[in-house]
């Protein structure tokens, strides 16, 4: 049994290993300026894990092995040098690798969602609802209108509750289903929620952040390629939360223009 | 259900101190609730507090003192125990009255139309007198029940339970002198 | 052999009680309470598991009918869901290795007759129970279960049945519920912690405690703390559903084309005391099963504990960090991204400890005459299983990469390693080790072993690959998965349902086993392990005041195995000096 374990043990960890190396499973190429060294960042954490996992599974599995016999007399022996060297080995393998990947770690986070905004960030204002997301763009004027809750209306297609009667920069502001941005330009999202908490999350980009009810957050990226990819949301937000997705779509400069002035004229 | 003999002395004041612990943290948690809900709410209104608070917050006082006058006179002889009865049942009477004060303070809330859900200044008010009432009322089960033993017999597990439940109902006063501290300045 | 002395304090002079109603209903005795929270757990980690196997039938085949349920529809999937979180981490591993076998055993431990106040630990167990039941209730109203997950983040959670099915009166059930729950523990972590403190036999110093009983005490403080707070928040959400006011729920919600009467609240609030409360817990459910880990493998290496003192600090280390780090279920949550470094540091640090706890055992596994018992084998699975899933909470703990991974089944993996698999092997270990303490019958060993590598292998065949799924961003609490870039991850889903039931399945292995030698066991005798802490050293089971009126004076350590005496290799604590 005790051997029968220890195989288990080491078959386990190669098979999984494996899968792991072969990249069967993996990210989707990165489509974002911190892509790079989010994906760095992974890979080193990974390797570390897994030199980690395979060297404390197989020791593991050695020692089972080697007290597999149970009806050897073998005299009892200590671990050499006791704990000391465990305590010591654990606190500096892992303080160590802890402090490396903070310090570099907190360079990216940084630049996720510390680092100021480029001025000539494009902004788009994003509204989450059950269950669908809703874009706006400020239209010609630059300025987005004041949305009011009461006026939200999805039946007549006004899901931010703008008043373009009474509001003179509501007037031109552009709302779409879907998010489309140049390619290689900043885009500042102001996310708002209007029901419950939502999410914002796209794969390609490494980007995710909660929408939270009462607050409107910022968050801001730069796509790097002309690309199609999916927006879900991953916060729990009731039964359509599995259903509550749109698309990204990064375009170039010309097409975005033109996209903005077809969407524009659907107002 | 005959009484038992009680668990032994220092389990009793070991049991008050870690009740006291816990109950400390859930007025913490109660308190951090406030102060986050008043940071981030335009709503926030202050209000007066009832002046009927403050007699409540002597009478308090006088019982966790009638408590103590009681506790330290208990002893083994019948007239001893008499007089310790009669501090010890005084300090029930005053905690009944504040936990009437603490009523007569929610009407007073009520009639200036400050309920529950009124606004969140006032729903903390009632939230916090509320859970405090509740566990003063937890500390007068206690009491009775060392009343009710002082009155039979004073065994060596009869100090041991005075010891703990005055502990406790003097936890209350503290408690009640931070939360009034918290209601004046905040709320 | 044991040595006897005048009495310490005890906590009762009454004779064993005779009537059925006070024996085995409301009965004040710390063993039979430790078998009730024992037998809830069981019934609790049944019904959890039955709800998984749902789950994981709907994933792999959305579009098939369930049996007993038909179509599965998204908001049963939720539900489904909610529950068995709910239920597998309140009422399984809160209660089985903590209030089950801590119960039955604190006491004895420390030599002790009983707890110092056993009427508060009966009450303990009957709060907890009538909690269970409140829950379950959710079952059959009207709109159905709650469906906001175990975590019940607000506003879905707070604004009501207007935010869609299940959030109707199930979700104040699910808040009734968790309260009582909380009330439960901490009548019963009073117990224990005063257990400790003063009643302790003669000679049994706080550094000869065993190991366990550390982990009971330590989990018992954080338990103290982490309940308190979840009280009050779930007293608060209460407040919001039912009484109209705005703890947690902002202004300008428009929930189901209605703009709500509700302002000035904080959705942020309810996570920041929820975590609070939340991280603590998770190693409430890990931390008995060090203990039981570090107390079980020296009697099977036949050698001490490498590091004993170490092993102490580490898990009152850990106790300690637990407090530091819940922001780190919310680094994206829309919480200051500067406090995220502040809450991802402690995170990583309290790897230290726990690879330090995991290199001792290893360490004393190394060299030992290791005898490969179910009890023995489950605490070496244990080891592996813990390494895998602390090795994916590396990757969690780093804001940067946690962009990436939150929400996916990266976590969903982790978890389940952690507190599914390391969590329960503690108690299976437990379960096999005491079983013959607690009921006077052997359990069946080569059903115990055929349960342990069915099970080993079983665990890693449904959740390793989930690690893969997240990687690929596979998003978790979804009834199923529309959107494109995840149609690839079906076939992976497939085969975990597979591993699913097949696990799901072997544990009746476990349940017959658990049945049969309840009732045909072999005779079990006093020390079947020929192990050392108190409980050994009475029969089994033990009689009513645990050691037949003599009151054990302590000498000895925990774990004085490959020791010369006359036992053999060993000595029992309550041995002469």
């Amino acid at each position: 049994m005790a051997k029968l374990f220890a195989v288990l043990v080491a078959f386990i960890t190669i098979v999984s290993t494996a899968i792991f190396v072969a990249h069967t499973w993996w990210l989707p190429p990165d489509i974002s300026v911190v892509g790079p060294s989010i994906d760095s960042q992974l890979l080193e954490t990974m390797v570390a894990a897994g030199v980690l996992f395979v060297v404390s599974q197989f020791t593991l599995a050695l020692f089972v092995w080697r007290v597999s016999d149970e009806r050897k007399e073998r005299p009892i022996r200590r671990f050499p040098g006791g704990a000391t060297p465990l305590v010591v080995l654990a606190t500096a393998l892992v303080g160590i690798e802890v402090l490396a990947l903070s310090l570099v770690g907190s360079k990216i986070w940084y630049n996720t969602f510390l680092a100021p905004v480029p001025a000539n960030a494009l902004k788009v204002d994003v509204q989450a609802g059950q269950f669908a997301f809703y874009f706006r763009y400020p239209g010609p004027d630059g300025t987005f209108g004041t949305p009011h809750p009461d006026k939200i209306d999805e039946g007549a297609g006004n899901f931010f509750g703008l008043d373009p009667a009474n509001d003179i920069d509501a007037r031109d502001d552009i709302v779409t289903a879907e998010l489309a941005v140049p390619v290689n330009r900043p885009i500042l999202l102001t996310m708002h929620a209007k029901d419950v908490s939502h999410s914002f999350y796209v794969p390609e980009l490494r980007l995710q952040q909660d929408f939270v009810p009462g607050l409107v957050i910022p968050l801001h990226f730069t796509a790097t390629q002309v690309a199609k990819t999916e927006i879900v949301c991953t916060q729990l937000c009731g039964l359509g939360h599995y259903n509550m997705k749109t698309y990204l779509e990064v375009m170039s400069a010309a097409d975005f223009d033109k996209w903005l002035k077809d969407q524009a004229a659907q107002q | 259900m005959t009484p038992k003999l009680g668990a032994p002395p220092s389990a009793a004041r070991t049991g008050v101190w870690v009740g006291m612990g816990a109950i400390a943290m859930s007025f913490a948690a109660y308190t951090s609730a406030m102060m986050v809900r008043r940071e981030g709410a335009p709503d926030w209104h202050h209000f007066q507090l009832p002046s009927i608070l403050y007699v409540n917050t002597v009478i308090l006082l006088a019982s966790s003192v009638a408590l103590e006058v009681g506790r330290r006179r208990v002893g083994d002889d019948y007239e001893v125990r008499r007089a310790a009865h009669r501090y010890l049942s005084l300090a029930f009477g005053l905690g009944v009255a504040f936990l009437i004060g603490q009523v007569l303070a929610w009407r007073d809330l009520a009639a200036q139309g400050l309920f529950l859900a009124t606004n969140p200044s006032s729903a903390f008010f009632y939230v916090f007198t509320a859970a405090h009432g509740l566990h003063l009322i937890g500390g007068l089960v206690g009491l009775a029940y060392v009343l009710r033993r002082v009155r039979l017999a004073v065994g060596p597990g009869t100090y041991g339970a005075l010891g703990a439940v005055a502990l406790y109902w003097h936890f209350m006063d503290a408690l009640w002198l931070y939360l009034l501290g918290v209601l004046a300045l905040w709320l | 052999m044991t040595t006897v002395s005048t009495p310490p304090p005890v906590a009762h002079h009454h004779g064993p009680p005779t009537r059925f109603i006070q024996k085995y209903i409301f009965s004040t005795d710390h063993k039979v309470i430790g078998k009730q929270y024992l037998g809830l757990a069981l019934v609790a980690v049944t019904t959890g598991m039955v709800l998984s196997w749902y789950m994981r039938f709907h994933l792999a085949f959305p579009d098939a009918k369930a049996p007993g349920l038909g179509l599965i529809t998204p908001e049963q999937y939720l539900q489904l869901m909610t529950m068995h979180g709910t239920i597998m981490v309140f009422f399984v591993l809160t209660t089985a290795p903590f209030a089950g076998f801590g119960n039955f055993f604190l006491p004895i431990h420390v030599g002790a007759e009983d707890m110092p106040f056993p009427h508060f630990n009966m009450m303990s167990f009957w709060v907890t129970l009538t909690a269970f039941l409140v829950l379950v209730t959710s079952f059959v109203v009207p709109e159905g279960p709650a469906l906001a997950g175990w975590t019940a983040y607000a506003p879905l959670s707070a604004v009501g049945s207007g935010s869609g099915p299940g959030e109707g009166l199930g979700q104040t059930l699910w808040a009734i519920s968790i309260a009582i729950f909380c009330i439960g523990q901490l009548l019963g972590g009073l117990n224990f912690i005063c257990t400790v403190l003063d009643m302790r036999t003669k000679g049994l110093s706080l550094a000869r405690l065993p190991y366990v009983t550390w982990a009971w005490f330590i989990t018992s403080v954080i338990g103290l703390i982490a309940f308190s707070v979840l009280l009050p928040a779930c007293i608060l959400l209460i407040l919001d559903r039912v009484a109209g006011t705005s703890f947690f729920i902002p202004a300008g919600l428009v929930v189901n084309d209605r703009l709500l009467n509700h302002a000035g609240g904080s959705p942020l609030l309810w996570q920041h005391l929820f975590w609070f409360f939340g991280h603590p817990e998770v190693y409430i459910a890990i931390l008995p099963g060090f203990g039981i880990i570090s107390t079980i493998m020296p009697a099977f290496a036949r050698k001490p504990l490498l590091g004993p003192r170490v092993l102490i600090g580490c898990m009152a280390a850990i106790g300690f960090l637990s407090y530091t780090v819940w922001g780190h279920h919310m680094f994206l949550s829309g919480m200051n991204p500067t406090s995220a470094m502040g809450f991802s540091i402690p995170t990583l640090i309290i790897t230290i400890p726990a690879t330090i706890a995991t290199l001792l055992w290893i360490g004393t596994l190394y060299g030992s005459r290791y005898r490969f018992t179910t009890a023995g084998l489950f605490c070496l699975g244990f080891i592996s299983v813990f390494v895998t899933g602390g090795l994916s909470g590396f990757f969690l703990a780093q804001p940067s990469i946690d962009t990436y991974l939150h929400a996916t089944y990266f976590v969903v993996a982790h978890f389940h390693f952690v507190m599914a698999v390391a969590a329960i092997f503690g108690i299976f270990a437990g379960t096999y080790f005491w079983f013959p303490k607690m009921f006077g019958r052997m359990m069946n060993e080569t059903l115990g072993k055929w349960h342990f590598a069915l099970t080993f292998t079983g665990v890693y065949g449904v959740f390793m690959p989930m690690h893969y799924l997240g990687l690929a961003g596979n998003v978790r609490r979804y009834s199923s998965f529309p959107a494109e870039y995840m149609g690839q991850a079906l076939p992976l889903h497939r085969w975990i349902t597979v591993a699913a039931l097949f696990t799901g399945a072997v544990q009746l292995i476990f349940l017959y086993n658990l049945i049969r030698s309840r009732f045909a066991g072999e005779p079990a005798p006093d020390n079947p392990w020929e192990a050392t802490s108190l409980e050994w050293s009475t029969s089994s089971p033990p009689p009513f005041d645990n050691f037949g009126g003599r009151h054990l004076v302590v000498s000895h350590g925990p774990d004085e195995y490959a020791v010369k005496g006359p036992r053999g290799d060993y000595i029992m604590q309550a041995d002469p000096p």
